[in-house]
């Protein structure tokens, strides 16, 4: 089980409580030493941007990294939608990713995150243009992101209706976040395909 | 997973989450519709008038002034406008027959706002827990309720005004934190989606309080200390889990293989991780408790003492007959220090337990107690350990309903997140297309039906197909049992004959079943590809089918040649030893067919095929081939390990030289699998599958071997015994001579063991209980039918509302509306 809420909430508990020094400075020696999950992914926040990111956050700096920087994560390089990933976590919605951020994004994305939160952030993800809704203009651009726009103009506003058909339960033609959640509930690969291994 | 259905508005609004920040405070419909109601003031339907009429302005420009609208075209919202609503009864909600302060109010509606700021995320929690806490307390029960056909209206915990400060709600979520119990504390925690910030200050302030509370109350003594354990047992546990997680054991192989191939793939490696740590639990109970004793307090060395040629890692026999991998070498007595008389050399007894002229008190061992009791443990922790995991598998992967949307299910779910290679993306993507067309394809040519002819047609493939597979597994279980029985016959009648090639001829029966193991999947292979058929998913069943099939009847026949004629043979001095060699050398030739198939079938088929046939297209890695392999070994290892306590070393030694292969075979040679893989259920199949053909027929073999079968006379610790049940009955025997008090749980023991009738009592109590389940299962089922019609009946009540809503406010708008047309025209 790589990420017991616990442990990722014992982080933040450290520094809220100021806890310096000993725990939460790191140097590059414990990086090695101490495997714990949310070192391990300070580890990797701080090579996004060596200069950018501090070792110690015992002055608690507010530090964003640009949604360029971390979209060239081998994990996410290649993941067509990773230009939303980063903003639906990101709290000012364009994609800059503070250190909290960060490893919220990656215990949503975990193996062992709830359900009901990883249909929240593949919803959020898919909504792009941000209304809380799933409409047929999102559904158009996740189709053309997933298969690199190889379907024909028509093939996708076909599959576009037959999705909101097949999944809008309350009629308003689009998508909400229950019919979301529905669809999702009878789908059991969900929990294994939206995992991102770090 | 089924959760509990419980019929709460909260849960069905619970859903619009979006924890996007908004200055908006949420407002309650009910306001908002009263005041609509209600005769506005000329002021405020004038106010009403300017907001529309500068939002037409806006409007004009094309621009979207509200979230949520339609997008059909600007003028005819104008036009229809101007002449009031009153066009389309059939669809009220078409958007752009609303007007802009109808709009306002649908965009501050509680559906559209509730997900959207801080307050009413906490807002809903609190209701979840408050919920959580009565449901832990007490059920409501259903006659207090109000009656209604509607289990909405209900006043199933009733929601108070949600317009309360911010801050008074967080103090009452955190007082219901409080007072859940820990387990559910922390599941509400992580589920909430708020920042990490935020849910570490929750957090903090509901421990903060039970402190207090503890500090000043005097807590009863026992309460705190089962406070003061269940804190110490859940650190315990998840020091424990990040141990396990630092040993981080193969983390970054399978990293890799998930990032090129995605899950389907990954699920084989995980399958093997998963079989490994079995194997291990296996190893360290035997060794522990059989190998390690008996190799401190070796027997009597044999008279005939052999030397160590190669060929006894192929065939286990040889040097490795007399020694502690087999049963044979194992001592029927008690264990004791060695007490040295006539210069060294043991004097052993072969009766019951007393060494003569030995008076060492210190370190007891019985042998033949101990061998009994920590198989039959072993297995059964093993059950234990498979059937929670196999339950815990089909909860997860389980719909109660079927799906029928799968369109909407691979257009949202079909994404793997964990493919990171760039080859291997333009691969999904292009299976995804492929998929989507294929559907798209069979939804509008759904009414293609087959002629007779066709269907008959059809139906004589299958039946051939079916014809070869069932034809050719039968010719190779009737050749594996006269091959058996040849060879068993042979062994006899060669003594004479140098040692060394008796024993390689021991192969022979070991290659022929793997020969054939590895040849006649192909052969099932050719017949589906023959049959053609059309749902990817089916063609996986039945190659499954066709496959355990073969594998089961190859089991049953040798478990018959071991057990039936083996065993019941008085000519070999130890039968369970000679058992354990053979299940040793098929062990042993297996994993090496395997890597010969590696070998063949994927590297030097994708040589073949790059170099001579010049296709890109590299050989497909078939999972469920593989895995069925995988369970059929660990059947193997679970039949040995009575015969050869150190069967799971052998097997652990395989799994870990074969995930290495396996892995550089497949990153070299393969490619990913181009039909939809449902990995869940894949998942779930094959756990089931190493449950219950298994490990069921590994432990049902045990368990007869130790129930009838008589031990061989010359050796093991079962010597003397008439069957190898009886060592367990005898201790009992000597704990009720010792003790006359343990009469009674004598008696109830074999009482109960030994009468079929609690077996039945047993078996039938456990159908009740399945029954149950399946008529709850069935209850859900009508559960999620009922609340789905109550979807859609709200949403017509929406529709409903808005569209009343719209046609009051036209209403007042309109004497308004000329009046203005007039004032402005002048």
């Amino acid at each position: 089980m790589p990420f017991p809420e616990e442990s990722r909430l014992s982080v933040v508990r450290l520094r809220s409580q100021g806890f310096s020094g000993k725990r939460w400075v790191i140097n590059k020696q414990s990086l090695r030493m101490n495997n714990s999950m949310p070192t391990r992914l300070h580890g990797r926040y701080h090579e996004l941007a060596p200069h950018l990111v501090p070792m110690d956050y015992t002055s608690d700096p507010d530090c964003k990294l640009p949604l360029a920087l971390i979209v060239n994560m081998p994990e996410l390089k290649e993941n067509p939608f990773r230009n939303r990933i980063v903003e639906a976590f990101s709290e000012d919605g364009m994609g800059n990713l503070s250190f909290n951020e960060f490893v919220d994004m990656f215990s949503v994305l975990s193996e062992t995150a709830p359900r009901e939160l990883k249909a929240i952030y593949a919803f959020k993800i898919y909504d792009f243009n941000v209304d809380n809704f799933l409409c047929k203009e999102d559904l158009e651009k996740t189709l053309n992101k997933l298969t690199k726009e190889e379907l024909t103009p028509e093939e996708v506003d076909l599959v576009c209706e037959k999705t909101i058909e097949e999944a809008d339960l309350d009629g308003d033609n689009k998508l909400s976040f229950a019919d979301f959640e529905n669809m999702i509930s009878r789908a059991p690969d969900f929990l294994s395909t939206f995992h991102i291994r770090i | 997973m089924a959760r509990n259905v419980n019929f709460d508005p909260h849960l069905m609004e619970a859903g619009m989450e979006s924890p996007v920040d908004e200055e908006d405070v949420h407002h309650s419909f009910n306001q908002i519709i009263a005041e609509n109601s209600q005769s506005v003031a000329p002021s405020e339907a004038f106010e009403l008038q300017q907001l529309q009429w500068e939002l037409t302005e806006e409007v004009e420009d094309s621009v979207h002034p509200l979230p949520g609208q339609g997008h059909e075209p600007r003028e005819e919202q104008q036009d229809q406008r101007d002449f009031g609503w009153g066009g389309d009864e059939t669809d009220p909600l078409i958007a752009n027959k609303w007007s802009s302060a109808t709009l306002r109010i649908l965009s501050s509606m509680p559906s559209r706002t509730i997900g959207r700021n801080r307050g009413a995320i906490i807002s809903q929690y609190y209701n979840r827990t408050m919920q959580l806490r009565r449901r832990r307390q007490s059920r409501p029960s259903i006659k207090d309720l109000s009656r209604s056909a509607r289990p909405s209206i209900r006043g199933y915990g009733n929601e108070e005004d949600t317009t309360d400060a911010e801050a008074r709600k967080r103090e009452h979520l955190v007082n219901n934190l409080q007072n859940l119990s820990v387990s559910d504390r922390v599941r509400m925690l992580r589920e909430m989606p708020l920042s990490v910030a935020e849910k570490s200050n929750l957090r903090g302030l509901a421990l903060q309080k039970e402190r207090q509370t503890q500090a000043s109350g005097q807590m009863h003594c026992c309460s705190q200390l089962k406070y003061y354990t269940i804190i110490a047992a859940r650190q315990g546990w998840y020091s424990w889990l990040s141990f396990l997680h630092s040993l981080q054991l193969w983390q970054v192989p399978l990293k890799r293989v998930s990032g090129r191939f995605g899950t389907g793939v990954l699920s084989y490696f995980v399958f093997i991780k998963t079989l490994l740590l079995f194997n291990v639990f296996l190893f360290l109970v035997t060794g522990a408790f059989l190998v390690l004793p008996q190799a401190l307090f070796p027997p009597d060395p044999s008279a005939d003492k052999r030397s160590f040629y190669g060929l006894e890692l192929l065939t286990g026999a040889g040097y490795f007959t007399d020694s502690v991998m087999y049963y044979g070498y194992y001592a029927n007595y008690t264990l004791q220090k060695s007490c040295r008389v006539d210069g060294g050399h043991h004097n052993t007894s072969l009766t019951n337990g007393t060494m003569r002229g030995c008076i060492s008190n210190h370190h007891h061992y019985n042998m033949p107690l101990a061998y009994f009791f920590t198989i039959g443990v072993a297995f059964f922790i093993t059950c234990i350990i498979l059937v929670y995991s196999m339950s815990k598998s089909f909860g997860r992967s389980f719909r109660i309903d079927k799906s029928h949307s799968v369109l909407a299910m691979k257009v949202l779910c079909s994404w793997d997140f964990k493919v990171v290679k760039e080859t291997s993306v333009k691969i999904m993507s292009e299976n995804i297309c492929t998929q989507l067309k294929e559907l798209l394809a069979e939804v509008s040519h759904k009414d293609d039906t087959k002629t007779a002819g066709q269907k008959l047609w059809r139906l004589m493939v299958h039946a051939l197909a079916w014809a070869i597979c069932i034809g050719s597994t039968t010719a190779s279980v009737v050749s594996i049992f006269y091959f058996s029985d040849n060879m068993h016959r042979n062994l006899k009648e060669r003594f004479h004959e140098d040692p060394l090639l008796k024993e390689a001829s021991m192969l022979a029966l070991p290659v022929l079943v793997s020969f054939i193991n590895l040849l006649l999947p192909g052969l099932f292979n050719l017949s589906a590809w023959m049959e053609d058929y059309e749902s990817p998913s089916v063609r996986t069943y039945v190659s499954i089918s066709r496959n355990l099939m073969l594998k089961v009847s190859i089991l049953g026949v040798l478990c018959y040649h071991w057990l039936g004629r083996v065993a019941a043979d008085s000519g070999l001095t130890c039968w369970e030893s000679y058992v354990g060699q053979e299940l040793y050398r098929f062990l042993i030739m297996e994993f090496i067919f395997t890597l010969l198939d590696t070998l063949f079938g994927e590297l030097l088929w994708r040589l073949f095929s790059e170099r001579v046939l010049r296709r890109r297209r590299r050989p497909v890695f078939d999972i469920a081939r593989n895995v069925l392999e995988l369970i059929y070994g660990q059947t193997l290892a679970w039949l040995g390990v009575l015969f050869t306590p150190l069967l799971p070393a052998v097997q652990i030694l395989k799994l870990l030289l074969l995930f290495y292969i396996k892995k550089s075979s497949v990153m070299m040679n393969c490619q990913a699998p181009r039909k939809p893989y449902r990995v869940s259920q894949m998942t779930t199949i094959f756990i089931t599958l190493l449950c219950f053909p298994s490990f069921v027929g590994a432990s049902v073999c045990v368990t007869y071997t130790m129930w009838s079968i008589k031990p061989s006379s010359s050796c093991g610790p079962f010597r003397e015994l008439k069957t190898m049940f009886q060592a367990g009955k005898r201790w009992v025997e000597k704990l009720e001579e010792g003790n006359q008090n343990l009469s009674v749980l004598a008696n109830a023991y074999s009482y109960l063991v030994e009468h079929p009738f609690f077996l039945f009592l047993g078996a039938g109590i456990f159908l009740i209980v399945i029954y149950f389940h399946s008529q709850v299962v069935d209850g859900q089922r009508k559960i999620i039918s009922l609340l789905q019609e109550q979807i859609e009946n709200e949403g017509e009540d929406k529709k409903f509302l808005i569209s009343r809503l719209q046609s009051i406010h036209e209403q007042r708008r309109g004497p308004n509306r000329r009046q203005r047309r007039q004032d402005s025209s002048c």
